[in-house]
């Protein structure tokens, strides 16, 4: 009788610790099938290479304006500005934005010229998750400069239907 | 042809820097969501914009998945001399849209 006791509840056990194991792999296996790959840090930094190529980043004169908070990450406002006196031998190139943990780290690429008279561009983009986002400055003397926010999301984009 | 709608100011003084927005109805379909039987939908979004002013190219953009449904623009410019703002929005599938706007300078 003590034996059966003893035996009852090892099998028992080890029912729920298959019976677990197989939720888990089930768990794990879901996401991988119906998730895309997703960007990480390390691929939006080889995209933001891509832009810089081996020119130093500085940090500054750009400015990133967005809720620290979103609740809907399907569209998330999201304003850039740049300190220059946009003239014609000293002006903003060229804005790029970037995020760590979207499909894909590029979000948008603008291109201004003196003419544009203020450095600043308002959009409304999708964040996937909780994460940094990075805007980069190209400007006209060749020199990159960028700024980054912490954004923290609870409905994410790309995943529910909207 | 999808309905656009374009915010800029009718008048303005010469060199006044002037605020342009720009919106355009398109799903911006992701390529990254899937439909009901877990296939990915395939992408469909608008890949470029460009604004000219009186033929010359002021505001150019690059836009990916990460941009909303229903892309929102706003930039800014200065008002040198009377004429039309163009846009021109091009995107996948041959998608192409343009709008254009006068504008008076004093």
């Amino acid at each position: 009788m003590t034996r059966q006791d003893e035996l009852l509840p090892r099998t028992r056990r080890s029912f729920l610790v298959e019976a677990a194991a197989i939720a888990g792999a089930a768990g794990v296996g879901l996401p991988l099938g119906s998730k895309p790959a997703a960007a990480t840090p390390a691929s939006m930094r080889a995209a933001i290479r891509k832009i810089v190529g081996e020119a130093p980043l500085n940090r500054g004169k750009i400015k990133i304006d967005v809720p620290a908070l979103i609740e809907n990450g399907n569209a998330v406002p999201f304003t850039v500005s740049c300190e220059s006196p946009m003239t014609e031998s000293d002006h903003v190139k060229a804005i790029h934005l970037f995020t760590e943990k979207n499909p894909q780290p590029n979000v948008i690429s603008v291109q201004l010229g003196p003419r544009a008279g203020r450095a600043s561009v308002s959009t409304r983009i999708r964040l996937a998750d909780t994460q940094k986002v990075v805007a980069i400055a190209q400007m006209s003397d060749g020199s990159f400069w960028s700024d980054d926010a912490e954004v923290v999301v609870t409905l994410a984009a790309c995943l529910e239907e909207s | 042809m999808a309905r656009a709608l374009i915010n800029v100011p009718p008048k303005a003084k010469r060199g006044e820097v002037i605020e342009i927005k720009t919106l355009i109805s398109h799903t911006m379909e992701t390529g990254f969501r899937p439909d009901n039987t877990g296939k990915a939908i395939p992408r469909d979004i608008i890949t470029d914009f460009v604004c000219k002013y009186n033929g010359q190219e002021i505001f150019r953009a690059e836009l990916f998945p990460a941009i909303a449904a229903n892309p929102f623009l706003s930039f800014f410019t200065v008002a040198t001399e009377s004429g039309t703002l163009s846009f021109e929005w091009t995107g996948d599938n041959g998608f192409s849209a343009t709008e254009s706007v006068n504008i008076s300078v004093e």
